[in-house]
């Protein structure tokens, strides 16, 4: 089996959100970059099916050189090779283009991605990828199976979840439930080194077109101060719910 | 040119989200000075449909679709815009028109905005205003194609009442093979509790309440105020809830009109993902918790104490106002 893990390169979840140049561009000033974690929990899947069922894993991010530390740390936790699409992410239909190129190359039979991305939360560039290469999807994926030319899933849905049957090639959006958290790999030294001598390939930008673009960023009004209620005095807070906010 | 809305329905019956985005549909089509249409999926009649604004509704019935189908409603949504000559379509942020929009954009060569939280700030060029970065911020992003797709962001513009008359029509959508790649197996759905999604109200807890044995009392409180209860990660990491109670910026996003956080902290991660919550109010011993920088109401103490007393109140208060 070949898998394809979509990864996107991220800001990680402790940082602070910032602004520059007149509130048109994201501060990176002092931000770590990792793994979009729901990217991370699709690696980790596509690791045990590589164990487990003899599978090839590559990895792509559509980026500029400042992703392929996070491509190094995907080939340190086992994957086996990478390519960085040379181009900037600059909307979710530019960058579906990107990966829909490397799909129809590449002859895949999985490839997952995430839910959503936790910078821009666009949640639509796997889908788009599947619209546009022909493949099955599943949005939310939280398990996943392939036995031969079938896939079974399972999708979280609002209040509940759904299994699913697909046919290969599918295209996943997953997220936490394909493997829980305890299975993450922290990279050792030894896939450290490994990673540094495994292919970072880098390839050209195919992308012709944009649909959307950010025109400027705000950040939320600050809150007011908390209201204190006594322990002992929960009437207090009922009226206050009831009367003042009006939420019960 | 009228601005098509995706109505979800679930056994036939309009759900809030439907009504949501009817309601916003009607904002826009008032900007555009135009008419909603609504597209609908085995639906039993129009349900509340023209309360909100909407003036024609496509119905699609087909037994095929019973079961969601995300590839084939994208498809059938995309041939029901292309008849009405729709060039704005909304949908929710359920987890099922997030799925079919991602498909849905494509199919319309429509520029995609998802996470919109008001009506259009200009509809020329066309803006619109997202929560991004998980809450932290907001993204003024323009839409610059003919045809645009605005995923609008649970419980933000509301539900306004707008009474129009709505005709129905038939809607048969040409369907093919290729939408029926994925088929649904089996749902496993409570039906009888409120999905975090769909509540008003969501009782949350954390590791603040020792172990999964004490849960009995974050239920009752949910249960008293018609609630859906959630929970921070590492109590869903822990076993101790499931996994489709976590919420945060690795889980569910919560935007209710009230969230109530018992023994949870704070952390930066679980705030992001609750944050558009109306009103949150805070029940933690520590004083110092970062979940009261965050809240609007907040009781120090502990919760073994203070849950069960708010229980007896809500009782009271419930009978009084009923
Ligand atoms: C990449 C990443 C992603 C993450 N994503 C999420 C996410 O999506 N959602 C999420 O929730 N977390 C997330 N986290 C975890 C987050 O950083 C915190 O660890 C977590 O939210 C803490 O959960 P908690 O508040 O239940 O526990 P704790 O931080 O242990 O807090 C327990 C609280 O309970 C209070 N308490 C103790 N006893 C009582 C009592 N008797 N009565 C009342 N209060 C009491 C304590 O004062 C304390 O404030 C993420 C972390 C990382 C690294
Ligand atoms: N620049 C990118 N490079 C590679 N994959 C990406 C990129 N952006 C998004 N993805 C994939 O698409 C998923 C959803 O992203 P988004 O639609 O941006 O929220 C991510 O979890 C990744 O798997």
């Amino acid at each position: 089996m070949k898998i394809l893990v979509c990864i996107s390169h991220v800001p990680d979840t402790t940082s602070k959100i910032n602004f520059t140049d007149n509130n048109t561009q994201f501060d990176t000033n002092g931000v770590q970059y990792v793994i979009n974690p729901n990217d991370e929990f699709g690696l980790t899947r596509a690791m045990w099916f590589k164990e487990k069922q003899g599978a090839s894993v590559e990895v792509v991010t559509v980026g500029g050189a400042e992703v392929e530390p996070t491509l190094r740390k995907a080939l340190a936790i086992g994957a086996d090779s990478a390519t960085r699409v040379d181009a900037p992410a600059l909307d979710g239909y530019a960058v579906a283009q990107e990966l829909a190129a490397v799909v129809k190359n590449g002859g895949y039979d999985l490839v997952i991605a995430g839910r959503e991305s936790i910078d821009y939360n666009g949640g639509m560039v796997p889908g788009m990828v599947a619209a546009m290469t022909g493949s099955s999807f599943v949005n939310t994926c939280i398990s996943l199976e392939v036995d031969g030319n079938t896939a079974t899933a399972v999708r979280e849905i609002d209040g509940g979840k759904e299994t699913v049957s697909a046919t290969l090639p599918l295209i996943i959006g997953g997220q936490k439930g394909l493997v829980e958290e305890s299975d993450l790999r922290i990279p050792n030294m030894r896939g450290i080194m490994m990673a540094r001598k495994k292919p970072l390939n880098v390839t050209p930008s195919v992308a012709t077109a944009t649909e959307t673009k950010t025109v400027s960023f705000e950040k939320p009004a600050p809150k007011g101060d908390v209201k204190l209620v006594a322990a002992d005095n929960l009437d207090q807070l009922i009226d206050l719910l009831h009367n003042e906010a009006k939420a019960i | 040119m009228s601005v098509l809305v995706y109505t979800e329905s679930e056994a036939g019956s309009f759900k809030k989200a439907a009504y949501e985005v009817a309601s916003y549909g009607k904002g826009i089509a008032d900007q555009l000075g135009t008419g909603v249409t609504a597209i609908s999926f085995n639906a039993n009649g129009a349900g509340d449909l023209g309360n909100y604004g909407v003036s024609k509704q496509l119905n699609v019935s087909d037994s095929k679709l019973e079961k969601f189908n995300a590839s084939a409603y994208a498809d059938a949504i995309a041939q029901a815009a292309k008849a009405e000559g729709a060039t704005t379509v909304i949908i929710s942020s359920s987890a099922n028109s997030k799925y079919l929009g991602a498909l849905l954009c494509v199919h319309l060569e429509a520029g995609y905005a998802t996470n919109v939280m008001e009506l259009p700030a200009s509809t020329s060029p066309f803006t619109v205003k997202r929560s991004v970065f998980t809450n932290k911020a907001f993204a003024m992003t323009e839409i610059s194609t003919t045809n645009k797709l605005v995923g609008l962001a649970n419980n933000s513009y509301g539900l306004k009442e707008n009474s129009t008359d709505c005709s129905t029509e038939a809607f048969t959508p040409t369907l093919n093979e290729g939408d029926f790649k994925v088929q649904v197996q089996s749902v496993d759905k409570a039906s009888d509790k409120v999905s975090i999604a769909d509540a008003d109200v969501v009782v949350s807890a954390g590791r603040g309440l020792k172990g999964p044995e004490n849960w009995g009392m974050i239920e009752e409180l949910a249960e008293i105020l018609g609630a859906a209860t959630a929970c921070s990660k590492p109590v869903s990491d822990m076993g101790w809830r499931p996994h489709g109670e976590h919420v945060g910026q690795t889980g569910k996003p919560v935007a209710t009109n009230l969230y109530i956080a018992i023994g949870i902290s704070g952390a930066i991660q679980h705030l992001a993902g609750v944050s558009s919550s109306k009103v949150k109010v805070v029940i933690n011993t520590d004083p110092e918790a970062p979940f009261f920088k965050a809240a609007d109401y907040g009781v120090v103490g502990d919760a073994f104490e203070v849950v069960p007393a708010l229980i007896e109140k809500l009782k009271a208060f419930k009978a009084a106002n009923a």
